[in-house]
């Protein structure tokens, strides 16, 4: 192997590798910043090493003794941590090659759980917890994750940096929370998860954007978590949720950058595999208990639209009824207004307008352009064409996205034309 | 990226022969360590070749011509297959190297391909060219 091909794989190494040992590591010496640090020191070792040795045959056994072995020396050195030490060298024996083999069966998920519930830990800002969790869970390098963000790299690293010494401040405890504590917690990873995922796929402002990355990572991790926390419903609610979406991945936007809605896209270019493996997840969250949470019921939702093999054949009724209880365990306004479109085709344009009309008032949708674009859209459907246009109008006055503006003003225009009493519009 | 790690198929397997228990736990083991890394999309074994069906076309523009099994070549044909989801080449030869010896013998052949995903957004240069333009701009708008 040429010294390139050795360090590509290194790398390789380190991705399937470097969680499993920060998490191992962090268990020792309780502290993830020096966990890190140590892992790294190994990654180096290896990278001096292994073009000249040769790879290991166990490279992750190997990486974990030399960076325990580092963390000994270490300690030996400062002498400052005399009772981590101590409890180092109790453990020094312990973890062995057949550890290693042995740990996917327990004791490393629960460390991998454990990492994970401190790199989402409510300490932590919002983007300091995504930033965390991608460096040690995803093992993605500072430049990696600046790039996904649009970020200057320094922002990332201060980020990361910061994040590590609050966890320290904090003395935030290397463990998974218990009982009433474990739902609120679990929350806050899946929230971090979903926010990594929706970050990936969606552009919050200006032209239409996918980061792929983000979305492989996130759909990765929730694959991660319904294997170490396999009896948590919302997590595998949440793996189906984010295996259906990214099954569209493709056909959410035409090659001229448009976002094309999911009622016009291209169904057979549907990945049938991931829509396959979010149905048995979905499966696996329903048989683990009643009632669904919000992320399996998302996760419901998206699967109506995934069973139609037409748009024609999407049973509305069913997602009416979904988006029904989800305002209940979700209240929320957005989801109210979802629920007045599946209503409105379920039942006929005059229901879904009913409830839209209740919402007009609604302070929290003031600035939303959903709002008035729905309005528009079912006064178009009741033939109030005057009305749908000033809805369209506004709507397209309220968008940050161009492409969406576009179209909002190709639909007011439309209803000007029907207004006059004319064809279809030029 | 995706690739399919393919077993191909031996004398047993041909045979119908069942793999060894010893072979199946170690086989199972591995699937959950991939599962366990979040990168593992299916895996599936498949029956001899004496139960497929060839279908082929020997004349150009002409009609398809159906073969029953077996067919002959071991080496040829695919005993099994495992699906996985990666970052890099290396990160999937690496997995790869980890899956057990499928057969033991002296006979065991993985053979890893990638799979072709024409809409790969990450491997499309205008959406790479997409990308540089929105970063030089975010990083003249971080500046002070």
């Amino acid at each position: 192997m040429s010294d390139s091909a050795v360090k590509r794989t290194i790398d390789a190494i380190w991705r399937i590798e470097s969680a499993k040992l920060i998490a191992g590591l962090t268990r020792m010496v309780r502290d993830v910043g020096l966990a890190e640090d140590l892992a790294q020191d190994a990654l180096i070792v290896a990278m001096e090493r292994w073009p000249a040795a040769g790879i290991p045959d166990n490279p992750g056994a190997w990486l974990m003794t030399t960076a325990k072995r580092r963390a000994i020396d270490l300690m030996r050195r400062s002498k400052v941590r005399e009772r981590k030490y101590e409890e180092l060298g109790r453990s020094s024996e312990l973890y062995t090659e057949d550890d290693i083999d042995d740990a996917l069966d327990g004791e490393v998920g629960d460390d991998l759980l454990r990492l994970i519930f401190m790199t989402c830990h409510p300490v932590l800002s919002q983007d300091a917890r995504v930033a965390l969790t991608l460096r040690l869970l995803g093992g993605l390098a500072t430049d990696e994750i600046a790039r996904a963000f649009f970020v200057a790299e320094s922002t990332i690293a201060q980020r990361i940096v910061r994040a590590k010494r609050t966890l320290n401040a904090s003395r935030v405890e290397f463990e998974v929370p218990a009982g009433d504590e474990l739902k609120e917690r679990l929350s806050t990873v899946l929230e971090v998860i979903y926010l990594m995922f929706n970050e990936g796929y969606t552009a919050t402002s200006g032209g239409s954007w996918i980061r792929p990355l983000l979305c492989q990572e996130a759909l990765r991790l929730g694959r991660v978590l319904a294997e170490i926390a396999p009896s948590e419903p919302e997590v595998h609610g949440l793996v189906a949720l984010m295996e259906i979406q990214s099954s569209r991945f493709k056909t959410r936007v035409n090659a001229a950058g448009e976002p094309v809605l999911l009622m016009d896209q291209n169904r057979a270019q549907w990945d049938r595999l991931l829509i396959r493996r979010g149905l048995a997840a979905l499966d696996r969250a329903q048989k683990l208990g009643w009632p669904l949470g919000p992320y399996a019921l998302q996760a419901a939702i998206s699967a109506c639209h995934a069973r139609a093999r037409t748009a024609a054949e999407t049973d509305w009724p069913r997602i009416a009824a979904l988006y029904e209880a989800l305002s209940r365990v979700m209240p929320s306004p957005v989801v109210e207004l979802n629920r007045a479109v599946a209503i409105s085709m379920a039942f006929g344009p005059a229901f879904g307008l009913q409830l839209v009309d209740a919402l007009a008032s609604e302070q929290a949708l003031k600035d939303y352009h959903l709002l008035p674009s729905v309005r528009g859209d079912l006064l178009f459907k009741l033939e109030r064409f005057g009305e749908a246009r000033e809805q369209f109008e506004r709507a397209a006055s309220m968008t940050r996205n161009d492409k969406e503006r576009g179209l909002l003003l190709r639909r007011a225009a439309e209803c000007a034309v029907k207004e006059a009493g004319g064809g279809e519009p030029e | 990226m995706r690739f399919m790690m393919i077993v191909k198929g031996t004398k047993d397997s041909e045979a119908g022969i069942m793999p060894s228990q010893e072979l199946l736990e170690a086989m199972l083991k591995y699937n959950e360590e991939l599962a366990k890394a979040g990168v593992l999309l299916a895996a599936d074994g498949l029956h001899a070749s004496s139960q497929g069906i060839r279908i082929s076309y020997p004349e150009p523009g002409g009609k398809p011509k159906v073969t029953d099994g077996p067919f002959t070549e071991a080496k040829e044909i695919i005993a099994g297959y495992t699906l996985i989801e990666v970052k890099s080449r290396e990160e999937a030869i690496e997995w790869a190297m980890r899956m057990p010896d499928p057969h033991g013998k002296g006979e065991g052949v993985i053979e890893l391909r990638q799979i072709i995903d024409p809409t790969d957004l990450t491997q499309n240069p205008e959406t790479l060219a997409m990308e540089a333009a929105i970063r030089e701009k975010m990083e003249r708008a971080n500046k002070p």
